[in-house]
């Protein structure tokens, strides 16, 4: 049997993170390949939505990542989703969506290797975690009523 | 009761509001939301511990807008609903009259939305012993076992929508289950779009619920939608300070603080 290899969703901002992950590649740093990145032009527009539906579209883990709080482009961007995160991670580990499987993190142009830590430790923390099976399950309805 | 059906008669008369928003009697014995608009009518008017829909939901409907100005019975969470609206700029203090009832069921008239606030100084927000307790073992559960809790109590969600037609803060002329482009909330009632549209109804009204529970009262199967609002109003507390319904301050979500604490961040 394969070893699994989680899917994992990065929401970036443009401004830090992306840049960030820039640098990474062009450092030359390698690093694991699961993640998709996304790039957004601020945290602030990371809708919670967004990580309900990389969840519901088959992700097992999901990063999200931005500007160290006071570097931010638009100045108060990534303070107002800092508010956003602490209210959404609440509520999702109130309803047993497994919080462990989201990493917030700030990631600055400047922190090619951060980023390339991130994603490892991430990659690592999902692969003991496994699949997210009980979400896929929800997500997946139709396929579980095809095959009654 | 009399005070309060004098007061909506005079104000009928003297033309000072053209539409009264009370309670009056329903079927069976059920009370419902009345709409008066002759003073001969206001006889009508009740008040009683049956009497728990959230009225300052009609305030932002257009169809009452429409009638004229009115005035509102308002027991506490109604009178923390108005002043929600106003700190969001959907009421002003010239819009309405608003015919306090104190848990006494004493007539308090309110000449500002200032004298509102201190009022509701004394009766704060509180959540109740029982449903602490309910929200603390819900925690306490491993995370699958959780998960699987709320996929069976969302289960019978059919997306009536009532909660959000029940809701005075769920005023928004398109709400988000009505986009279609994209399709953010699947329109099928299935667990996915069921626990999606639950998501984004508590986070939309995170840090603006003023706990009224009109959401649960007016879910048709009874499901517990109170405690996914009223566990994030604990975590508005716990990170955020006191809590409250003040037409100065701005919502939660729409502020921030630089030192805003949180510890999953790396």
């Amino acid at each position: 049997m394969t070893e699994f290899e989680p899917k994992i969703v990065a929401f970036v901002c443009n401004w830090c993170t992306y840049a960030g992950a820039d640098l990474t590649g062009t450092s030359r740093i390698k690093y694991a390949q699961n993640v998709k990145i996304i790039r957004f032009p601020c945290t602030g527009r990371i809708d919670f939505m967004l990580l309900l539906k990389a969840f519901g579209e088959g992700a097992d883990g999901i990063i999200v990542s931005g500007c160290h709080p006071n570097d931010c482009h638009y100045t108060s961007g990534n303070f107002h989703a800092r508010r956003r995160w602490i209210m959404f991670r609440g509520l999702l580990d109130l309803l047993g969506i497994d919080v462990r499987r989201i990493q917030y993190s700030w990631v600055s142009a400047a922190e090619g290797a951060k980023w390339a830590d991130v994603v490892n430790t991430t990659v690592t923390a999902i692969r003991e975690l496994g699949p997210y099976t009980d979400y896929a399950k929800v997500a997946n309805y139709l396929e579980k009523e095809a095959n009654v | 009761m009399n005070e309060l059906i004098q007061k909506a008669k005079s104000l009928l008369e003297s033309n000072t509001v053209q539409v009264v928003i009370g309670y009056g009697k329903g079927s069976a014995d059920k009370t419902r939301a009345i709409f008066l608009t002759k003073p001969e009518d206001c006889d009508q008017l009740l008040f009683d511990s049956r009497c728990v829909q959230n009225l300052a939901v009609y305030l932002t409907k257009h169809e009452i807008k429409h009638l004229g100005k009115p005035a509102i019975v308002a027991p506490i969470p109604v009178l923390r609903s108005i002043l929600q609206l106003a700190a969001e700029n959907q009421l002003k203090e010239s819009d309405l009259v608003v015919l306090g009832v104190s848990p006494e069921s004493k007539l308090i008239e309110f000449e500002s939305f200032g004298a509102i606030e201190v009022f509701l100084e004394t009766h704060k927000i509180e959540i109740d012993e029982k449903y602490k307790a309910t929200i603390d073992k819900i925690k306490a559960m491993p995370v699958s076992e959780r998960f699987a809790f709320w996929m069976e109590e969302l289960e019978p969600c059919f997306k009536c929508y009532a909660c959000r037609a029940a809701c005075p803060l769920c005023y928004c002329p398109k709400c988000t289950v009505e986009n279609n482009q994209p399709q953010w909330i699947p329109a099928a009632s299935h667990l996915l779009g069921n626990l999606e549209w639950h998501v984004m109804r508590a986070m939309h009204l995170a840090g603006r619920c003023t706990d009224c529970e009109a959401c649960y009262t007016a879910c048709p199967m009874g499901i517990p939608i109170h405690l996914l609002t009223k566990s994030m109003l604990q975590d508005v507390e716990e990170h955020f300070g006191p809590y409250g319904p003040s037409v100065g301050k701005q919502n939660t979500l729409s502020s921030f603080n630089p030192d805003d604490k949180e510890s999953f961040i790396r």
